[in-house]
């Protein structure tokens, strides 16, 4: 039972958050095992940041239970923390000093000894690619270097769990790849990671276990194949139509596609057509005399399942 | 094992290292000027005035405004030094949040700044000490310890500011802080005369904030009258900003790094 109990990394119990009157999260049951990659997908403002905070042992709970590492972080912030790597949403790098530098200093805050710090400062380097820039002043380097150095720096008293906290906003695609790469090799060497993101290939890629979370609450969890499976169907069909003005259309539009796949969504500026088989729908659409502009059958993603579960008003 | 204060502090001691030439001149500069304009300029009319050693306990008026030079440096070093960096610790650099993501806490912080305030001051107003070293009217051992009467002076000011800084919601308020409490002290705090030429309300107000005791102690090292209670009474009063201003500044910033 103990070997149980020590690979349970995470447990929470009807956690809550609340901020003054705002509930911010609304009873959450959570648990993670050593080893996985896990992920918080949701639209801003679900809770995924005020969950991450508890769990770092910097936010205090409001309600419910939650251990970490089978501590509570109310008793035991500073031991927790100093087994946690944390990748906040924005950067707090020092940005006047060196990327060597902000690596050694904050090891210093985990007191480790300086040689030790000086040890892993370049080990870490080689990790996040950032050798050659070791004496540049982070001001300088690019928002995809930052962003690994951030990695880099979390990573520097090798705890034994990392939480990302949307890692990769705000990055261009070659940024991102080479992050999702670094984050791969990470759990390869079995580094326990928890990330907040709401793109849903950065999910699909990277989490074995997610929860969607939405309005503080979880609304549906498992692998991406399985949220897939359960929430939509095999196949989505994309189609466009020339631009017809006024909600009528619309509306004759859904009576003409009536009965085509499983379920069927309008957008502004295209119908989704959710079935099994997406070229069987397509065959169905021209049989009724439709003429759309284009037709696309893709494979269903997360992020159906996203928009199935949290609504269509992807909001701030 | 390195206590959380020098561990926290760490990252300032690395900022301070990069800028150390540079600040250094600056806080060298501003003191001398003073000291050059007052002391020898003023000074020349106040020394040829009959009775000014009198009124000024047979000191030369340079010898009298030196050690005043001393603390209120240390006061403005301390003051503004605890607003906008801190505001950045917790705004805009974000250091604060780095730190309490670690096993570091907001007590470890505070602690942080105070050690780093002391260091800072050690070193800005040691340096000034060193000049005046060479000055004949200014040259005592006194000015040692009236550095180290200067730092805590500064971390009289650092801590109650600190506080505020990590209390307050915005930092429009820090420049009238500068203007209506440290410049008004500068002037009016018996760095440059003996406070009892004001009226007695403002007397008092010199007397509620901690530079003229820190200015009295220093004076008095200096010139080689340390009377021994009112030392430790002055002092005590220095002491009690310091640590009332601690609590506060740990207290604010608990609340804002742990919502």
């Amino acid at each position: 039972m103990a070997a149980a109990t020590d690979d349970l990394l995470i447990e929470a119990r009807g956690l809550t958050k609340r901020f003054g009157e705002f509930e911010a999260v609304r009873g959450i049951d959570l648990a993670v095992h050593r080893g996985e990659l896990f992920g918080f997908l949701g639209p801003n403002g679900a809770g995924k940041s005020s969950t991450m905070r508890m769990i770092a042992a910097v936010s205090p709970v409001s309600g419910g239970t939650l251990r970490i590492f089978g501590l509570d972080p109310r008793t035991h912030g500073p031991h927790i923390r100093g087994r946690l790597g944390v990748v906040p949403q924005l950067d707090t790098l020092d940005q006047e000093l060196s990327v060597e530098e902000n690596l050694r200093i904050y090891g210093r805050y985990f007191d480790l000894p300086r040689a030790e710090c000086r040890r892993r400062t370049a080990e870490l380097l080689e990790f996040a690619r950032l050798s050659d820039r070791a004496g540049s002043v982070v001001d300088t380097l690019s928002g995809g270097m930052k962003r690994r150095l951030s990695i880099a720096r979390s990573l520097i008293n090798r705890p034994e769990l990392l939480l990302l906290d949307e890692p990769t906003t705000g990055l261009d695609p070659q940024a991102r790849h080479l992050l999702w790469d670094r984050l791969y090799r990470l759990k390869q060497e079995g580094v326990t990671q928890v990330l907040t993101t709401h793109y849903m290939d950065e999910a699909e890629q990277l989490c074995d276990r997610l929860v969607v979370i939405d309005e503080g609450r979880i609304v549906a969890e498992g692998s991406p194949r399985q949220l897939i499976t359960q929430y939509s169907t095999r196949e989505v069909l994309e189609l466009r139509f020339p631009a017809r003005d006024g909600s009528a259309s619309t509306a004759e539009l859904a009576d003409q596609l009536g009965g085509v796949g499983s379920r069927q969504e309008a957008l502004a500026d295209r119908v989704l057509i959710y079935a099994d088989d997406g070229e069987h729908a397509l065959g169905e659409v021209h049989r009724r005399q439709l003429r759309p502009d284009s037709a696309l059958v893709r494979r269903a993603t997360l992020e159906d399942v996203f928009l199935q579960l949290t609504g269509r008003s992807l909001v701030d | 094992m390195t206590s959380g204060a020098a561990r926290a502090a760490a990252v300032q001691f690395a900022l301070y290292r990069r800028l150390l030439a540079s600040s250094v001149i600056v806080s060298l500069l501003e003191p001398l000027l003073y000291l050059l304009g007052l002391g020898v300029g003023v000074g020349a009319l106040v020394d040829r005035h009959p009775g000014s050693q009198v009124a000024l306990g047979g000191l030369t008026y340079l010898a009298y405004v030196a050690p005043g030079l001393l603390v209120s440096t240390a006061m403005t070093l301390g003051a503004l030094d605890s607003l906008w960096p801190v505001r950045g610790g917790l705004k805009w650099n974000r250091t604060y949040h780095a730190q309490v993501a670690t096993p570091l806490d907001a007590g470890d912080i505070v602690g942080g700044h105070a050690l780093f305030m002391t260091g800072r001051a050690l070193i800005s107003v040691g340096s000034v000490a060193v000049v005046l070293a060479f000055v004949d009217d200014t040259r005592t051992w006194g000015l040692i310890p009236a550095v180290a009467v200067a730092a805590l002076v500064s971390l009289a000011f650092a801590m109650p500011c600190m506080a505020y800084a990590a209390a307050t919601e915005s930092e429009t308020s820090f420049p009238a802080i500068q203007r209506f409490v440290i410049i008004p002290l500068f002037l009016f705090g018996g760095a440059f005369y003996p406070i009892g030429q004001l009226p007695v309300l403002v007397q008092w107000m010199a007397r509620t904030f901690p530079l003229w005791h820190g200015v009295v102690v220093a004076r008095a090292f200096t010139a080689d009258h340390v009377e021994a209670l009112a030392t430790v009474a002055h002092l005590g009063y220095v002491a009690a900003w310091i640590v009332v201003g601690w609590l506060l500044a740990r207290r604010s910033l608990h609340a804002r790094l742990h919502q």
